[in-house]
């Protein structure tokens, strides 16, 4: 964990409520895809968690959903807007096992997360991805050409059939081979994919946050292997350690 | 900040085992180790574990749990219950005992001088106000627990007040805390009676919170005229 403070160097809504925001900084605790920062806001007390969409040198890419007082007021901000950030929160995605073709699976605002994966295992050389990438509806598509632009196989569901496979990323993974899967979206899906999917695999989780390092328990969840902290053990959980418990 | 985490922990003897090794190889000053129990023969038990270890300096008891023999009211909410509490503690150790108050009582200051008469060697305060919010799209409390502790910045005035009654109320150090978050408001703490101060919430937005205040203390000193910080406990008049 570091803190330290950030420029805005870009701030671009993408959707109607889907905004990226672009910091430099220093991002030299930021070493795993699927980590996240903890940004404090002027008049806010407690931080808000944003999971970390790519990492080019000292530049940080967030992607975020306006979905209230504190997202709304980042929306706001103007380039050069200084922010004071933690980063280099949480465990992040294990790449080692990701296998030839590794299956990344995202919904919503679980989509940014996976593209510095997707960007990764390409880079790493090892594999071929296919990306499921799930939205509401047309509108709300996001970033599908960013993977494409990576060289991942992209997959579109929208959950109205407004474009690609109509219904939930769970309908557009039929027939799909894979060696492992990564995903990452709102809880109801995650429980969906978790049951569709083969094989192994890695989900992350989003939770609210008091603290997001560890130290106010109050995204603790239980998991087969004990008591984990979303923020500090997670957000990453291996499908063999969920425990769903409703 | 509204919580209702309750006191996750991984129990006295995996905290004696695991936790305190751990922390001794980062800090090597004295801890105040909190103690909660749901009976009093539970808060005797734990305290009594701690007391054989060097790296406690100070058991602090939070009596603001429930007592499930007795009811399942507050231990915190009865003056004859927190001096039970307390006598049961002293008993078994020979460390300095800081009893923690709950704020949601009609008069903190008999709990606390309840406290003092049952051999207590400090009070701190104040513990969480019982608070609750209501979602307007759902209708429903924000918390799956209905109810939960207010801390942070907003409870400040809150806790400065009872800080104050209870320090006029009692001869043994109070230990003052509720939203302090800056140098200005352990000074304000300690204007009021505390003679020291603890800082919770406020860790939970800045980590190194604790180091910026110690650093940034002398200089908000100079800018009051303040010395010694002992000369201004309970200065306010």
């Amino acid at each position: 964990m570091k803190q330290s403070y950030f420029t805005v160097i870009e701030n671009t809504p993408l959707t109607d409520a889907i905004v990226r925001m672009r910091l430099r900084g220093d991002t030299s605790a930021i070493t795993r895809p699927g980590q996240f920062v903890n940004i404090r806001l002027e008049g806010r007390f407690l931080r808000r968690p944003i999971s970390v969409c790519d990492v080019e040198g000292d530049v940080l890419t967030l992607i975020y959903k306006v979905v209230g007082g504190g997202t709304e007021q980042m929306r706001q901000m103007p380039v050069g807007t200084r922010l004071d950030l933690l980063t280099g929160l949480g465990n992040g995605y294990d790449l080692t096992t990701a296998g030839p073709n590794p299956l990344v699976i995202g919904g919503g605002v679980g989509v940014p997360p996976m593209y510095w994966l997707t960007k990764q295992l390409l880079a790493a050389n090892c594999c071929k991805v296919t990306a499921v990438l799930g939205f509401n509806t047309r509108s709300e598509i996001f970033y599908v050409d960013e993977f494409r632009g990576l060289g991942a196989e992209v997959i579109v569901a929208t959950v109205d059939g407004s474009a690609g496979v109509k219904g939930f990323v769970t309908d557009a993974l039929a027939g799909l081979d894979y060696s492992y899967f990564y995903t990452c979206g709102p809880e109801p899906m995650l429980k969906a994919v978790y049951r569709a999917t083969k094989g192994e695999g890695q989900l992350s989780f989003e939770k609210r946050m008091g603290c997001g390092f560890g130290a106010c328990m109050g995204c603790s969840c239980r998991t087969i292997t004990g008591n984990k902290r979303i923020c500090k053990e997670g957000p990453v959980l291996r499908k063999e350690e969920i425990r769903w418990d409703d | 900040m509204i919580n209702a985490v309750g006191l996750q922990n991984p129990g006295v003897d995996a905290v004696i085992a695991e936790e305190l090794p751990k922390l001794a190889q980062c800090f090597r000053k004295p801890i105040l180790a909190n103690v909660s129990g749901f009976y009093v023969e539970e808060y005797a038990a734990v305290c009594q574990k701690l007391d054989s270890q060097p790296q406690v300096g100070w058991l602090e008891v939070n009596i603001s749990c429930p007592n499930v023999h007795g009811g399942g009211m507050s231990f915190g909410t009865d003056p004859a219950q927190a001096a039970a509490v307390t006598r049961a503690v002293k008993a078994v150790t020979t460390k300095p005992v800081i009893m923690k108050l709950s704020p949601n009582v009609t008069d903190i200051a008999a709990v606390a001088k309840a406290c003092e008469e049952a051999g207590a060697d400090g009070i701190s305060l104040i513990n969480t106000l019982m608070a609750m919010r209501v979602d307007l799209k759902t209708r429903r409390p924000v918390l799956a627990n209905t109810t939960g502790g207010l801390s942070g910045p907003a409870v400040f005035p809150v806790a400065l007040r009872m800080v104050w009654q209870v320090a006029r109320a009692v001869s043994i150090p109070v230990v003052g805390m509720g939203g302090v978050s800056s140098a200005e408001d352990v000074i304000e703490m300690m204007l009021a009676g505390a003679t020291a101060v603890e800082i919770g919430a406020a860790n939970l937005v800045d980590p190194f919170i604790c180091k910026r205040i110690i650093e940034e203390l002398p200089a908000v000193m100079d800018r009051y005229g303040i010395h010694n910080l002992r000369d201004i406990i309970g200065g306010a008049k």
